[in-house]
């Protein structure tokens, strides 16, 4: 703890974590390591992550498969967590630097309400993202990119709103839906088709996991529901109440749906 | 150069002490209560934003009298020790014990080097998943520390208040039970009965915040709305 009593206090106080962390113990952030040179061993990669708004809110989805080159790293990994009350965010990219920029960024909203006593605006919270992504840059350099996908419900205006990312930290606000990560791709193509105005809640999540298995289906490393282990994407919704997650249940009759309805279709894809 | 008069340690200590028991005197008290529902922490504070009750992380709350400059600059260095704590080790390794070690050394240092004493005094709470494993301590501006059974009484009235509500006090009071017998107690130099909800600020760390509020977060300000519908409901 700094003794209060010593120095210019005034100019030292800062609300930021992040900030106060650069300047006591820069050896705790993820992305404050100067590399050798060389090329970074493989290492687990988060993939597809899908966010779409619905009436009232916005939601968030990621599949549960972390690669690492051709094999896979892990079935059960969790890709899409709650920011704070109001937000959450997903991650792909390099998993364990992704998984602490996360709790990182998790603890800088924290701590600004706690000093501040107030929340940081939606828009405030989706720049301090950008900067720790941007100071991420000198690792995505070398390789280790994270890329997040921010998502929350902005109370002035009383809607859920998306923002993307960029490997520089640049920050993009998105409409309708967004996605990032592997999969991207086939999920992006999903969910312009299945995605219209004013979804109710469980219309969009179901949408969601839909763009998710479409991803899965054509994308090598992205999990698709897993009926033999019970696993299902994570998925949480934001709206004026705050963020929730999607009980496992649900999700598990929707993935069902899904798949019944494509056996009984009997198409290619 | 000026000859410098001689003063006896003990002597220099005893200024200091008094200095800084006039400061806390001047200032309203301030009520910690462990219930069956939780900690209820209470200040007789009339300002909505200027707050001598804080969050410092999930399970630990933070009270405090005496000047605001100064409890108000230890209230934000604590929530930073918290948060790099418990993002460099994890959530479950900060104690309050070791928060209010922390600040009892801060406090000593002050009290024997700087030019004065810290005019405060400050209660960390901890709650716990049963009321055995509440810890409550309390901080004086010399850096003696204290580990304190059910309740914690603060400020300019401490003892007239404390006797209150050690006559009241049991651990089966519940939450609305806890607030009521404060706001009696803190009324204790006052004509009235009781203080209205208007004229204190109050806070609670929920006990079991993840079963039966969803969120590891255990602290809740209690905005006055808030304190009248608790007090009339279970009345």
């Amino acid at each position: 703890m700094q003794d209060p009593s010593n120095g210019p206090l005034a100019t030292q106080a800062t609300s930021s974590f992040t900030e106060h962390l650069q300047r006591s113990r820069p050896e705790l952030l993820p992305f404050n390591q100067a590399l050798p040179a060389g090329s970074v061993p493989p290492s687990p990669h988060a993939t597809t992550i899908v966010a779409l708004t619905y009436a009232g809110g916005v939601l968030m989805a990621g599949d549960r498969r972390a690669t690492m080159g051709n094999v896979i790293a892990s079935r059960h990994i969790e890709k899409v967590f709650p920011a704070d009350e109001y937000s959450v965010l997903g991650i792909a990219g390099t998993a364990g630097l992704a998984i602490d920029i996360t709790r990182l960024f998790q603890v800088e909203l924290e701590h600004y309400e706690k000093i501040e006593g107030t929340l940081l605006s939606l828009v405030g919270k989706a720049n301090r993202l950008g900067a720790m992504i941007r100071g991420n840059l000198p690792m995505a350099m070398q390789g280790m990119a994270v890329i997040p996908l921010f998502a929350g419900f902005d109370h002035v205006s009383g809607v859920g709103r998306l923002f993307s990312y960029d490997v520089t930290g640049g920050r993009y606000e998105e409409q309708e839906h967004h996605s990032v990560g592997s999969g991207s791709v086939f999920a992006r193509g999903a969910l312009k088709k299945l995605w219209k105005p004013n979804l109710s809640e469980e219309a969009a999540v179901a949408v969601a996991v839909e763009a998710l298995y479409d991803a899965a289906d054509d994308d090598s490393a992205t999990g698709g529901p897993d009926p033999v282990r019970q696993l299902w994407p994570v998925v949480y919704t934001v709206n004026r109440a705050g963020n929730r997650r999607v009980p496992e249940r649900d999700l598990a009759a929707i993935a069902g749906a899904i798949v019944e309805s494509r056996a009984i279709a009997g198409r290619e894809a | 150069m000026t000859q410098q008069f001689y003063v006896s340690p003990e002597q220099l200590m005893k200024d200091r002490a008094d200095f800084a028991r006039k400061g806390i005197a001047r200032g309203r008290s301030v009520v910690v209560i462990s219930c069956a529902d939780g900690i209820a922490l209470i200040a007789e504070n009339p300002s909505p934003s200027l707050h001598k009750i804080g969050e410092i992380y999930d399970k630990i709350a933070f009270a405090a009298v005496g000047k605001y400059n100064e409890f108000e600059s230890l209230r934000q260095a604590g929530v930073r020790y918290a948060d790099v704590r418990g993002y460099s080790y994890d959530r479950e390794d900060v104690t309050a014990r070791g928060l209010a070690s922390v600040y009892a050394q801060s406090l000593g240092a002050v009290f024997t080097a700087e030019q004065k004493p810290f005019e405060v005094e400050l209660a960390v709470a901890e709650v716990g998943a049963t009321q055995e494993q509440d810890h409550l301590y309390r901080l004086t501006f010399d850096g003696s520390i204290a580990d304190e059974n059910g309740f914690v009484v603060m400020g300019g009235l401490a003892e007239q208040i404390s006797d209150v509500v050690s006559g009241a006090w049991e651990a089966e009071l519940t939450l609305a039970g806890a607030m009521r017998l404060a706001l009696r107690a803190l009324a204790a130099d006052k004509e009235l009965e009781a203080l209205p909800a208007t004229a204190v600020e109050a806070a609670v760390l929920y006990r079991a915040s993840e079963s039966h509020r969803g969120s590891r977060r255990a602290f809740r300000r209690l905005l006055p709305e808030d304190m009248t519908r608790l007090l009339t409901e279970e009345a």
